[in-house]
């Protein structure tokens, strides 16, 4: 049902660089697992309605006012580098 | 001092017998004696709660008003952020990460005067039963220290059947509050769905996530959550209602004339034989006081399981996206020739333990063109008819019961490489999360076969909490009279003498 190639392709959406033995245990488990959970299917009938969140859930507004909020310093307190008041991130964009 | 209940340190503090100071520093002391065998906490914030214990004294000096829990120390689950102290949520990728805000419950806590003692030890970003899956070690049930002390919050759970604090806070995505509860002989609640602010929650399924109380007591564990409940405009799915009036509810003591619903389908087969006897002799002390017993059926129930297993990996893989080494925590491989991706695909490798990657897949698979009808989908349709079922349930009674979890606290390892028995340890706690109402574990005695403390769990309508504090409430005053104390009573010193 899931095969070796569908975790790497799963993991390398999820965007985590697995190992080659990581892939082959998560396979193994994972077919385990879904064949456990896939039991939903069984009363998953056309005329049930679907529930995202417990609650219903709607857009919550409130005056477009000015309102303390963290300082660049504060925001960027906890990156893994910064320069000039900003985020510095690996390139993200080929050379090109 | 250190043994006594929350309620009974506040007056303490408040009549001038103790100071603040000095409850939170002999909470330090038991903390540098015990923790070292328990491992309840990830980082202990000496200064910043001694400061907070005298700014109580001081306020009490002035002749301020305080509130109802202060001076009263507490452990912060790790997956709450509080400014400037480390938050972890037990991995990796978040390690030395100081937020600069706090979550609205720890604001709320601050306001009310309550110490916070430091952070605890769970289930890297609360994904476990057991505390076995964080990155920083297991903690061990105080109870039997080679035991697991449930999970995902078994540092808080831990730090109370310990006496290292008093009150904790916990989060509960499928049984986070209340199996560690049960299996620690302690009280914890799972309020409300939207009860309790998620501002300052490090999200791991957003439509089951939720705070709740955690201490040795219900009427403590009530005036933990008034503290901490209400309306938050930070959250949009938080509750614009009144806070249940828990605290009156815990005080009551009567539930003469409640209907009481026992779930067929929650116990039996799989269910260990002293937390059956435990929950059964529970059944006849409620009708001994007056309440009538109803069995009840929910069909659905035995489809939670599954179909949580689906929904929170689902939202998981969607909510863990955050961290990609860009704005905050780890970040591995950035030799200036890697590109933001590669960055990415290593950091997450590196920062996540096997359970999350594991959760993040499945729910990646999921979510997936071509199977997201099959699984996901099918999954949120089971959600529906686990809501009728509680629907159709309330309709006949007032609250349900079941235990809160099949078997006492098992061995640290035994189900570690086996996620499917791992899970199990959910199956009565999870309708609830997926329901989005509220319920309540308390101690309801020590199985026979092997002396560890049994939950008993106690469910009631959604923004009708207080009905949960109605029974437990008095459910633990006719405990603690037939067993001349209360339960904790019997938990082992840790120190070889007295507490």
């Amino acid at each position: 049902m899931i095969s070796r190639d569908d975790v790497a392709h799963l993991a390398q959406l999820a965007r985590i660089e697995l190992e080659a033995s990581e892939i082959d245990h998560l396979a193994g488990q994972l077919e385990v697992i879904l064949g456990a959970v896939a039991r939903v299917q069984e009363i998953a009938g056309a005329d049930v309605a679907p529930t995202s969140h417990p609650l219903p859930l709607k857009n919550v507004f409130r005056p477009d006012v000015i309102r303390p909020s963290l300082t660049p310093e504060e925001a960027l307190s906890g990156a893994p580098a910064s320069e000039e008041q900003r985020f510095r991130v690996p390139q993200i964009l080929g050379e090109e | 001092m250190i043994t006594q209940n929350a309620s009974e340190m506040a007056a303490a503090v408040a009549s001038g017998e103790v100071t603040s100071e000095a409850l939170t520093q002999a909470h330090l002391s038991r903390i540098a004696e015990v923790d070292v065998k328990v491992h309840a906490f990830l980082h202990i914030d000496t200064e910043g709660a001694l400061a907070q214990a005298r700014a109580v004294d001081a306020a009490r000096a002035k002749g301020e008003k305080l509130s109802p829990l202060a001076g009263v120390p507490l452990a912060l689950k790790d997956v709450m952020v509080q400014k400037g102290v480390p938050t972890t949520c037990g991995s990796k990728i978040l390690e030395g990460w100081r937020p600069p805000y706090d979550a609205t419950v720890v604001s709320k806590l601050k306001n009310a005067g309550v110490v916070i003692l430091g952070k605890t030890n769970m289930d890297e970003f609360a994904m476990g039963s057991s505390t076995e899956n964080s990155a920083y070690g297991p903690t061990h049930n105080p109870w039997d220290l080679t035991r697991i002390p449930g999970g995902s919050g078994g540092g808080s759970s831990a730090s109370l059947a310990a006496f290292e604090a008093p009150l904790a806070l916990g989060t509960a995505t499928g049984g986070s509050i209340r199996q560690p509860a049960a299996v620690t002989g302690t009280v914890g609640v799972k309020p409300t769905y939207g009860g309790v602010s998620r501002y300052g929650l490090v999200a791991f399924s957003s439509s089951l996530d939720q705070a709740g109380p955690c201490a040795r007591t219900v009427l403590d564990a009530a005036l933990l959550h008034e503290i901490i409940g209400g309306h938050d405009t930070y959250d949009s799915t938080s509750i614009d209602a009144p806070v249940p009036a828990v605290v009156a509810a815990a005080k009551m003591r009567d539930v003469k004339g409640m209907r009481i619903g026992v779930v067929r389908e929650l116990g039996g087969e799989g269910y260990q034989a002293g937390v059956l006897q435990r929950f059964n002799e529970s059944v006849e002390v409620l009708r001994g006081l007056g309440a009538e017993i109803i069995e009840v059926s929910c069909p659905h129930f035995e489809y939670a399981l599954p179909a949580y297993y689906l929904i929170a990996p689902s939202e998981c893989s969607s909510n863990l996206a955050r961290f990609d080494a860009m704005r905050f925590g780890l970040r591995v491989g950035d030799d200036r020739a890697r590109s933001a991706e590669e960055v990415m695909n290593l950091t997450r490798e590196a920062g996540f333990g096997p359970e999350v990657k594991r959760r993040i897949i499945l729910g990646t698979y999921a979510l997936s063109s071509g199977y997201y009808d099959a699984y996901y989908g099918s999954a949120q349709k089971v959600r529906t008819l686990i809501i009728n079922d509680f629907n159709a349930a309330f309709a006949q009674v007032d609250v349900l019961i079941s235990p809160t979890s099949p078997t006492t606290a098992f061995k640290i390892g035994e189900k570690a490489d086996d996620p499917l028995a791992m899970y199990l340890n959910d199956i009565a706690t999870i309708p609830v999360n997926l329901a989005g109402n509220c319920a309540m574990s308390i101690p309801c005695g020590l199985a026979p076969e092997d002396g560890l403390p049994v939950g008993l769990q106690i469910i009631a309508p959604a923004m009708a909490d207080d009905r949960l504090y109605r029974v437990g409430g008095a459910l633990e005053a006719a405990f603690n009279e037939e067993w001349g104390g209360p339960l904790m009573n019997k938990a082992p010193s840790l120190t070889g003498g007295v507490r």
